[in-house]
């Protein structure tokens, strides 16, 4: 017996594995990407930390963020990161483990909400105001055991009848809120006056004090999902996920654990919404619309679907992207300026071609205000509708009409045309390209989308759903999926 | 009686509108296997294609070419610019995600169909548009009996919804397009080897639905004169709903399915009550899911391993 040559089983990175030897198993080292250097060594002693470890030092580094004097407009960003980032973690179970669209998660967050309020408010009969260590079990419950309901269709059905039947779920119940049962959940009015978290003769009625109930709950619920993840039942999710009939021939029962998934998911989603209605006060029906379930799918596409820590970490950064930084304008042309070098450094290598791409931009950009200030001189005469010190640099540089909105649309549309021809250009052509479409978003952006920043969020989760699951479909800290053949 | 006539033709018009959106679904799902959440707001892209025409050419009141010729712009215009954006749509967004898992596009497809929502929010505000279809196209015209008026709107709606379902039967049943379209939708890879362009025949498959939906939305601003960003959404949704009572991937069962869920809607908001629309039209699509998946027309399809 000969030894087998042990440079053919790793082959040096860009040659091609050796005839006879498995090109999966010899490509093992490219499919765990590691970064060079120390952020590369910083990453390998990040792995070796286990998962507890990381869970408890997260709670610590949540409970001392707060200890740094923040104020209540602060809480309320981070109450929303934290039940943003619960949403993400519930849907995970059905999304991410099970691999069931459940478009009507948003739903059980409602039907959570407006339990906890109809338990905890004079809505009905002479009032019931239920403690919360009695209420939020009962409500949890019941939205487990709805969930079952939901998922009963699942049963019969393959991933988009299943997914079309939970929208229409999630649909009815703002039907249901707004119009059907008006009398008793207040249709549009909603209800009001609900009770905070109470019992055991205290109450919580800060944002501070629902900033750390969250971070709690959070921290409870992840430990609890981790351990369920490490079970039976999530070994079985993930089984009925790559492959259901394959699980099935495995004696797993198929339809059971996919209608234990909506359940959890459920219990989880009524979970923060009790939390939200408390904190609230109140709950209309608008707050559990179609785009708040959409935010929460870019909350879980963004951190990567299939895992705790993603979720979390998706629904913190789109929370506080929306919530705190894309308010102002400022701090909105951080983000958008600092995803545009972001991109720009990381898709351009090597450097030279980045630097040539850099000064271009620039060169073009001063070339056409000059252009078209000499050709029409209101054509430039807006200035850029951000501020600071951005607005600064840019102002005799981008083309900011006096009225903006219309050649801001035409902008808008050529630059959706632009987007979509750089994707499919390959090669000089594509660099090229680059150039007058980065000066087209800047020129937009500075001329149309900062003025609207409701819809540019809006419009931003839709290019983040489209554009990860294009580009990175495992998210961003999710790590790269092996194909299964 | 009059009651009668005058709630089943409504049902007959908004059917029409759901069977030519039913139709683009149940094409886009036949060959590609995905549920295009997209399809609905091509639709209300469409519609406000129709409005910006009228608006064109001196608006309601003041045309300056006769009606005829500006509808032909209207349908012409809506079905060329939404067809084409369909191909783009794919193009950008589905094409890359053909072998990726199931839920990856229709992810991405909810991402499309959320962007072009708040785009046309961003190009066109939120105010709603009015066509005012009575100041060119006259109610009294049509047919009368007795109490009953059926107007022209209605009648060229129904008559055009109809010739185009039946031009698409034709142009699957017959021409060559139409059995390279039959031939992707059940199995792709096979068709692939068999010389036939599978790109291009995805391309146009998008093309030819998404045009029947930008028809769909000029009639559904025709007829109900109120277009804003959100008319496609749940549009869609009952379209395809449709879709599937008829039995996904049937031509004739998409019509089928269409006219059904109009009657439906149209009946019970007569008979019933408005409020329980949307439930009750929602509760029928369960029912027909559960009970039998694959539609009135549909063909039980065996699991291949």
């Amino acid at each position: 017996m000969t030894e087998p040559d042990p440079a053919s089983l790793h082959p040096a990175q860009g040659q091609r594995a050796a005839v006879g030897v498995d090109e999966w198993v010899a490509r093992s080292g490219e499919r765990q990407e590691s970064l060079p250097g120390a952020l590369g060594a910083a990453q390998r002693a990040f792995g070796r930390v286990g998962w507890w470890p990381r869970l408890a030092a997260a709670v610590v580094l949540g409970a001392i963020i707060p200890q740094l004097g923040l104020n209540d407009f602060q809480f309320q960003i981070g109450i929303n990161m934290l039940l943003l980032a619960l949403l993400a973690v519930g849907l995970n179970i059905s999304v991410g483990w099970a691999g069931l669209l459940d478009l009507g998660y948003i739903a059980f967050y409602g039907f959570g909400a407006y339990a906890f309020a109809l338990l905890s408010s004079s809505q009905i009969g002479g009032g019931i105001h239920w403690p919360a260590y009695a209420s939020v079990p009962v409500v949890m419950i019941a939205a487990g055991v709805l969930g079952l309901l939901v998922g009963l269709p699942s049963r019969r059905l393959l991933g988009d009848y299943l997914a079309i039947v939970t929208l229409f779920f999630g649909e009815a119940f703002v039907e249901f809120t707004n119009n059907v049962a008006s009398s008793k959940l207040g249709g549009p009015n909603g209800i009001t006056s609900i009770d905070p978290y109470k019992g055991f003769g205290a109450q919580i009625t800060t944002n501070k004090g629902y900033f750390y109930l969250l971070l709690v709950l959070l921290a409870v619920v992840c430990a609890a999902l981790h351990t369920l993840d490490r079970s039976r039942l999530g070994r079985a999710w993930r089984a009925v996920r790559e492959d259901p009939l394959a699980a099935g021939l495995m004696t797993i029962p198929v339809n059971r654990v996919k209608l234990m998934a909506f359940s959890f998911g459920a219990a989880v989603a009524a979970l923060a919404g009790t939390v939200f209605a408390a904190q609230q006060i109140s709950v209309f029906p608008t707050d559990f619309d179609t785009p708040f379930l959409i935010l929460i799918y870019a909350a879980l596409i963004l951190g990567g679907a299939g895992s705790i820590g993603g979720a979390v970490i998706g629904g913190l950064i789109i929370a506080i992207t929306l919530d705190g930084f894309l308010r102002s304008p400022t701090q909105s042309g951080y983000i958008f300026y600092g995803m545009i070098v972001l991109t720009l450094v990381v898709k351009l290598r090597p450097w030279r071609k980045l630097g040539v791409v850099a000064a271009a931009i620039v060169v073009f950009g001063l070339a056409m205000h000059a252009i078209v200030g000499a050709l029409s001189a209101s054509a430039v005469a807006g200035g850029p509708q951000s501020s600071g010190w951005i607005a600064d640099v840019v102002r005799h540089w981008v083309i900011v009409p006096s009225n903006p909105n219309g050649p801001g649309n035409i902008g808008f549309v050529i630059l959706i045309a632009a987007l979509i021809a750089l994707v499919q250009l390959r090669g000089r052509w594509r660099t090229a390209l680059i150039v007058p479409t980065v000066y087209l978003a800047v020129c937009v952006w500075e001329a149309r989308l900062v003025s609207q920043p409701a819809i540019t969020r809006q419009l931003l989760i839709g290019a983040i759903l489209i554009v990860m699951m294009n580009a990175r479909p495992q998210g961003l800290l999710g790590s790269r999926r092996v194909e299964i053949v | 009686m009059h009651k009668f006539l005058t709630l089943l033709v409504d049902g007959l018009t908004t059917g029409a509108l759901y069977a030519l959106l039913a139709l683009g679904y149940s094409m886009v799902y036949g060959v590609l296997k995905l549920l295009n959440f997209a399809h609905g707001d091509l639709y209300m892209i469409g519609a406000f294609i129709g409005y910006f025409v009228i608006q064109w050419f001196g608006g309601s009141t003041a045309l300056s070419i006769p009606v005829p010729l500006l509808l032909v712009i209207m349908f012409g215009l809506a079905a060329a610019a939404t067809g084409l954006l369909g191909v783009a749509i794919e193009r950008f967004a589905y094409r890359p995600l053909r072998d990726a898992p199931r839920i990856a596009p229709l992810i991405t497809a909810l991402g499309v169909s959320f962007f072009l929502e708040n785009a046309v929010l961003l190009l066109f505000g939120s105010q709603t548009k009015i066509y005012n279809t009575s100041d060119f196209i006259s109610f009294n015209g049509g047919i009368h009996l007795g109490a009953l008026n059926i107007d022209v709107v209605r009648i060229m709606i129904i008559v055009l919804a109809i010739a185009l379902m039946v031009g698409l039967r034709l142009l699957v049943d017959r021409t060559k397009l139409g059995k390279q379209m039959r031939a992707v939708a059940a199995d792709r890879e096979a068709a692939e080897m068999l010389g036939i362009n599978v790109d291009f025949t995805i391309a146009a498959t998008f093309f030819l639905g998404s045009a029947l939906a930008g028809v769909a939305g000029v009639m559904s601003g025709l007829v109900f004169n109120q277009v804003y960003n959100l008319i496609g959404f749940v549009a869609g949704l009952k379209a395809f709903t449709a879709a599937v009572v008829g039995g996904i991937g049937s031509i004739a069962g998409a019509v089928l399915g269409g006219f059904i869920i109009g009657m439906a809607e149209s009946f019970i908001t007569g008979y019933v009550s408005p409020t329980y629309t949307n439930l009750i039209v929602f509760g029928i699509l369960i029912a027909v899911l559960i009970l039998r998946p694959s539609g009135l027309l549909g063909r039980v399809t065996l699991q291949k391993v």
